[in-house]
Formats: structure tokens, C-alpha cells, sequence
């Protein structure tokens, strides 16, 4: 039992895991799932408690029990002592202030993150506001490899998502080509598949490495198939560059994906196997997203950003090349407006950054949601200035297959206008090459389409232009 | 010398390959003022984001629906969930999928012989969808179900209503084969499309996702009206001969056809 008195109240909290639900931020999803504070003043007496709460009780007192849960034994079992031990001493209020201070930089923050647990770092994020989170998010570097560089300083990539309501590879092709031409595609050129099938996951993965063979472009490509789905792929000698999957942070909740840590390790292991990543052998792509294990039933009395941040330790054993918190995609329910959006997605960089994970975010939202591209905004400026790794490049943010706004070709080049943040560096060479950037990474002004492009688009019928 | 400020000026912006916008219906050669989207851009994606947003937020008019189903000759009730405002229903799915006290005592007064098929109308995420849609799509199902000689109670039009309220229903109802017409999470491009989900069987709390058949995106730029019926009368005699309804009950009606697709050309590899 944790107690507290604040305001003349006395308050109990009976266990590690129903202290941690109480004091996280407001979230419509843990109203959902009974778990949040009833109050404003429950959940400050609950952080007032947590922040006392000495970092080593995470390691005695597991939030979802050791003996069913495979996600917790990852969690306990990898725990890495000599890491952890500089910080051992630490309350969760004395975390916040050594994280914030001088003596927390980007050598010591890179050595403790392996001493570092999921719920140490979600619960040191619920006492912190939104400029602590920027401040010691952006002190962390992760950087990985495959057919380029991700994650150095004053670098900002994008996933090129080009899908389209029935996988047709021409319209694919087309947005495709209209996100190369805007510069965007560094981190990885990845389609979700309309249908999630053995053949329709072939074909996209021949055209995408077809089309990176062809005009020499340093990225990587994934179809976001399900894991089993692209096993299959391998096994049928598929050019298959990252391998895809869904995760959460619950045994039960990566059940209901259809996944579990040893079939991940089997995917991992065939994708090694290619040795197709020129520059390095970061082969994973994970997405997450707060709400999910809920929408599963499989929460087991978390909150959902506790339940997020384990969902991490579950990426951190695959050393993926990209993590994506898909941040508004799943809807009101779980994160209800604007205001809920941005604060998960910041919190989930600065969890997955802690943690050395090399984290994007889908900045998105749905049309139930109560939320606008103003919103979207505020979270991308915000996320591009904690030294958030990658987002979304969709044409026109308007996903047409998914239905749902995610940040366009032209939001990520704002932020590379108004930060001075440039690509990957194999991939701005190939920009500059083709001059599709100029020298100092604008996009080049013309009239005409890149000569590299010229013979594809010629022999397309013209379209007369409209005015609207 | 030229005005700093003359549009004509300006407008230097468009992007030269245009002529993809034929493949896809995504946003694509938008064109860019400095670097950000151009004026014309920047305010369509606000006129489709209104559009999505008043389907959303806009209540269904449940007396106009009735008078318009009795016009047709259909016997209708509107019955409410534990849902009381938009808001809520946005929040808590959970109250969504369980009937009001005064919906109870609505169906209790109603004769409850076992039916056959029990025909369900949620406003769901878009009210648009069923305004424009349910109406056109029951005069054409409804002949369907009564040439099946199937025994249907008045039809239930449900207020702030999620796809499991059918199960309830069902099981009020002692029906074999439960649909609900829903007004479906509305896209940029699809503000109005309707779904429609089918369950052979349905009994509240049993009934999971996995039990039921969707029947996704009716609106005008989506699947037709004959499409839709087509498949869910597909579905309906299927689950009557394999008795189940769910994943395992495959629809085989699609006209999509994957391997014409393969033969497809694409214009960046040819």
C-alpha cells in the first residue's frame, strides 16, 4: 500500500500499478478502462506518492506478474545491474531532476539506458511536463543503419507512405514519385498493403526494391504486412528490406496481434539472414500506439502509457532501424483531442528515446477526433524539436487508403525550413545528385521534372492543368 | 518594373507531373508557395475536413428516418443506448453497445415470437452516411428478406449506437440473423459511407468481432447499393447453410481480381 495525505485527504494506492494508472496524465482511454484518477487531486496525491518511490521497487514489483506474462520476464530478466547502477539510489522525483540536470548528457543517458526498465521511465515521464520531455528526449542520440544513416544530429527523416485503396502499383508508383520529388523517403519507403495477403505483399515488395535498384535510391523499403506474411515472403526468396509488426506491451495484447517474442526472434533472425543493409543490420520496423493493448482487452489493469512503454522493451531486444508511435490513428476513445494527441506522442519519444530506441511519430488524427491540422502542427513542431527521429510523408496528409491525416511532403519540409534540418546523408547526396534539393537542402525550383524521372513521366498522357 | 506583390508573380509553383494525379485519388502535385502548400491546397483539405467533421458531429433527425421508413411502408422504433451525448458516445464504446432503461420498457411492449432476421439502423460516426444511404438500401433489401419468407419485427433505429447493440437485439428478438446498417468513421474523400455488419447468432456478451461480416464503404464514390446487397445476401444464405457467421465465413462474391491487377503497368519501372 502507498499512502499520502495531500489537501487534508489521505489517499491509498494498492499496488505499484494502480499508483502508476492514478497519476498519469488524463487520457480518455484509462477512463475506458477504470483505471484513471477520479479526480485532479487523486492523481496529484498519486504523483506526489510516486515521485517518492525509490526506482529500485520496479525491479521487486512487477506491474503484470512475472509468471504470465512474457513481456515482464524480457523486461526483468534483461535488466541490465551495472547500467542501472549509477541511478540505483534514485527516487522517481530525483530521476526528473538528474534528468534534467548537467550530469545527465548524451554519454551518460546512452550508458544507463540498458539499467533503465519501461515503467522507471513511463513513470518519471507522468511527473514531468511537456518541455522536460522535449529537453531530455532531445539530450539522447540513437543512431541506426541499413541502406543509410538514421538519428544523427541536426538530421530529420521521413517514411515515405505512398498506399493506395487497392494496392494499384501505378498509383502507388504516383505517390511514390511525388514524395521522392519533395524529398521525402529517407527512413524507409513503407506501404501498408489494402489486403494482407502472401500475393499482394510479393508484389509490392518486388516493386519497391525494383524501384530503388533502378534509380539508385539509399533507403530501404517494408510492406507492413503481418510478421507471418512476410516470413512467408522470405521463405519465397522476397527482396525483403525491413521486416513489419505491430507490438504492445502485454503478453496478452501481442497474442491478439498473433505474434509472441520467439516468433519476432524467428523474423529477425530471417531478415539478418539477407544481409541485404549495405551500411548496417538494423532490419526491424515496429509500430506502437497508445490504446492498443486496450482495444484488445488485453491491458491487464495498466495505463496506456505504461502499457506503451513496455511495449518498447519488447522493440529494444530486436535493435530495429525504426520504431513509429502511430499517435492518433486509434481515436477518441483512447485519446480523445488535440491536447491528449500531443502529449502522448511526446511522451512516447521521450519513453522510446530513454530506452535507445530510434523513435518516429505518425503526428495524425481521425475525423471523430476531436483535432485539426493546427494540432498536428503544434505536435510535429514540438516532436521535430525534441530531436524526434522521423514522420510520416503522405501526399497532402490525407491518407487514402488508411483514411486518416498524417503529416505531408510539405510539413516535413517546414521543418527542415524552420529547424535547418537535413536527411539522412546518403539519401541528401542522392537529392542533390538529382537536384531535387539544392546545395542547402530547398527543394530545387523547375519547371521541368529531374532528368533521373524524365523518361518515366514523358511517356505518360498530358493532363491539362485545372485551376480547380 | 514589376510589383513585388502581383500574384501572377507568385504563381510559380506547380509541379510538373501532373499527369499522375490519374493513377490515384490521393493528394498528390499540390504544388508549394515557398516550400508549404499552396493557398488552393491548403483550403480544399479544410473544406474536406469540415465536410468529415459535421458528419460526425451532426445528429441523426430520427423522426424525419421514421417518417420517411413509414412513407415506404416499413414499421420502424427508435430506441436510445446508455450513451447520452456525442461526447460520451465518443468515449465510452461501452455504453454505446448497452440499451437504455426506457429502450428496455420500449421492447418489452412489443410482441417478441422468435423472428428470423432482426433489421437495425445506428447513427454511428456518420450521420450523413444513413441519411443518404439506409433508406434507398432497405427498399432493396427488405423485398429480399420477405421473398425468404423470413419473419422481421419493426425495425430498430438506434441513437448513439455501436455495431454490438445488434446483438442485443437479436436476442430480444430470438432472431437467427442480425444486420446493422452503421454510418461509418468518415474519410477526407468519404464523409458519408455507410457499413453494414451482418452476425448469425448473435447473443450480447457472447458475440465477438471475430463472429461478425463486414460490409464496408456504401457511399456514392464506393461500393453500390446492388454490390452491398449482393454480398450480404451472399453472407445470409451462407451463414443459414454453414451455420456461423465471422471470419471463417469467406466472402466470395469480390470482384476484385488480384491477378488482373499483377498485369497492371507501372510507369516508373516499365
Amino acid at each position: 500500500m502507498y499512502k499520502t495525505r495531500v489537501a487534508h485527504l489521505s489517499y491509498d494506492f494498492r499496488n505499484l500499478r494502480n499508483l502508476m494508472a492514478k497519476a498519469t496524465p488524463a487520457r480518455s482511454g484509462d477512463y475506458l478502462a477504470g483505471v484513471a484518477a477520479v479526480n485532479n487531486l487523486e492523481r496529484v496525491a498519486a504523483q506526489f506518492v510516486l515521485a517518492d518511490m525509490p526506482l529500485k521497487q520496479f525491479l521487486n514489483e512487477a506491474v503484470v506478474p512475472y509468471e504470465r506474462d512474457e513481456v515482464t520476464r524480457l523486461i526483468i530478466d534483461e535488466h541490465d545491474q551495472v547500467a542501472f547502477a549509477p541511478i540505483s539510489h534514485l527516487t522517481v522525483g530525483d530521476f526528473r531532476n538528474w534528468l534534467l540536470s548537467e550530469q545527465a548528457t548524451p554519454e551518460t543517458l546512452s550508458a544507463v539506458s540498458q539499467g533503465l526498465t519501461p515503467e522507471m521511465v513511463a513513470a518519471v515521464s507522468k511527473i514531468m511536463r511537456i518541455q522536460d520531455l522535449i529537453l531530455v528526449a532531445k539530450k539522447c542520440r540513437v543512431i541506426t543503419r541499413f541502406r543509410n544513416t538514421i538519428g544523427l544530429e541536426k538530421r530529420f527523416s521521413t517514411r515515405l507512405q505512398p498506399n493506395h485503396p487497392t494496392d494499384d502499383p501505378a498509383g502507388v508508383a504516383a505517390s511514390l514519385l511525388d514524395g521522392l520529388l519533395y524529398g521525402c523517403g529517407d527512413a524507409v519507403i513503407g506501404i501498408n498493403p489494402a489486403t494482407d495477403n502472401l500475393e499482394a505483399t510479393l508484389r509490392l515488395l518486388h516493386m519497391l526494391n525494383d524501384v530503388i535498384e533502378r534509380y539508385q535510391i539509399p533507403t530501404q523499403a517494408c510492406v507492413l504486412a503481418h510478421v507471418t506474411t512476410t516470413l512467408k515472403a522470405i521463405e519465397q526468396g522476397a527482396p525483403v528490406d525491413l521486416v513489419f509488426q505491430s507490438i504492445a506491451g502485454t503478453q496478452k495484447a501481442n497474442d491478439s496481434f498473433g505474434i509472441s517474442l520467439s516468433l519476432l526472434k524467428e523474423a529477425h533472425l530471417a531478415a539478418l539472414d539477407l544481409n541485404r543493409g549495405p551500411l548496417g543490420n538494423n532490419c526491424m520496423y515496429f509500430e506502437t500506439g497508445q490504446g492498443s493493448a486496450l482495444s484488445a482487452n488485453a491491458h491487464e489493469g495498466l495505463d496506456q502509457q505504461t502499457c506503451e512503454a513496455r511495449a518498447y522493451a519488447v522493440a529494444r531486444k530486436f535493435s530495429p532501424l525504426l520504431v513509429n508511435t502511430v499517435v492518433g490513428f486509434i481515436g477518441p476513445e483512447y485519446l480523445y483531442d488535440g491536447k491528449q494527441i500531443i502529449r502522448a506522442g511526446l511522451e512516447d519519444h521521450f519513453c522510446g528515446k530513454l530506452l535507445s530506441l530510434p523513435m518516429g511519430c505518425d503526428v495524425c488524427y481521425t475525423n471523430h477526433a476531436e483535432a485539426d491540422q493546427d494540432d498536428m502542427d503544434m505536435l510535429l513542431t514540438q516532436f521535430a524539436i525534441a530531436g524526434g527521429t522521423f514522420v510520416m510523408g503522405v501526399p497532402g496528409a490525407d491518407d487514402v487508403m488508411l483514411n486518416y491525416q498524417s503529416t505531408s511532403f510539405h510539413d516535413a519540409l517546414y521543418v527542415r525550413q524552420l529547424m535547418g534540418l537535413r536527411p539522412a546523408p546518403e539519401f541528401e547526396q542522392w537529392l542533390q545528385q538529382h537536384e531535387i534539393f539544392n546545395a542547402v537542402n530547398q527543394l530545387q525550383q523547375r519547371s521541368d521534372v529531374p532528368e533521373l524521372f524524365k523518361s518515366s513521366l514523358q511517356k505518360l498522357p498530358i493532363l491539362r492543368l485545372c485551376s480547380r | 518594373m514589376s510589383d513585388l506583390t502581383d500574384p501572377n508573380d507568385l504563381e510559380l509553383s506547380h509541379d510538373p507531373w501532373l499527369s499522375m494525379k490519374q493513377f490515384t485519388p490521393a493528394r498528390i502535385a499540390l504544388g508549394k508557395a515557398g516550400m508549404s502548400l499552396p493557398t488552393q491546397a491548403c483550403l480544399d483539405f479544410q473544406l474536406a475536413h469540415a465536410l468529415a467533421r459535421d458528419a460526425v458531429k451532426s445528429p441523426l433527425d430520427f423522426s424525419a428516418l421514421t417518417r420517411h421508413l413509414n412513407q415506404q411502408g416499413m414499421a420502424a422504433i427508435t430506441l436510445q443506448t446508455q450513451v447520452e451525448h456525442h461526447r460520451a458516445y465518443l468515449q465510452r464504446p461501452d455504453l454505446g453497445r448497452l440499451l437504455s432503461e426506457s429502450a428496455l420498457q420500449t421492447l418489452t411492449q412489443l410482441e417478441s415470437r422468435p423472428f428470423d432476421a432482426v433489421v437495425v439502423v445506428a447513427d454511428g460516426l456518420s450521420s450523413k452516411a444513413i441519411e443518404r444511404h439506409a433508406i434507398l438500401f432497405l427498399t432493396l433489401l427488405l423485398p429480399e428478406l420477405s421473398h425468404r419468407g423470413y419473419a422481421v419485427p419493426p425495425m430498430c433505429l438506434v441513437r448513439h449506437g455501436r455495431v454490438a447493440i445488434g446483438d442485443a437485439l437479436a436476442e430480444h428478438f430470438s432472431a437467427r440473423l442480425c444486420m446493422v446498417l452503421i454510418g461509418e468513421r468518415p474519410g477526407l474523400s468519404s464523409p458519408d459511407s455507410m457499413g453494414i455488419y451482418f452476425t448469425y447468432q448473435a447473443r450480447s456478451g457472447k458475440t465477438t468481432d471475430a463472429d461478425r461480416n463486414c460490409i464496408s464503404n456504401i457511399h456514392q464514390h464506393g461500393l453500390s447499393y446492388a454490390q452491398a446487397l449482393k454480398k450480404l445476401l451472399y453472407l445470409i444464405d451462407e451463414a443459414e447453410r454453414l451455420q456461423f457467421s465471422g471470419v471463417n465465413l469467406k466472402d466470395e462474391t469480390s470482384d476484385a481480381h488480384p491477378a488482373s491487377q499483377l498485369e497492371r503497368a507501372n510507369f516508373l519501372l516499365d
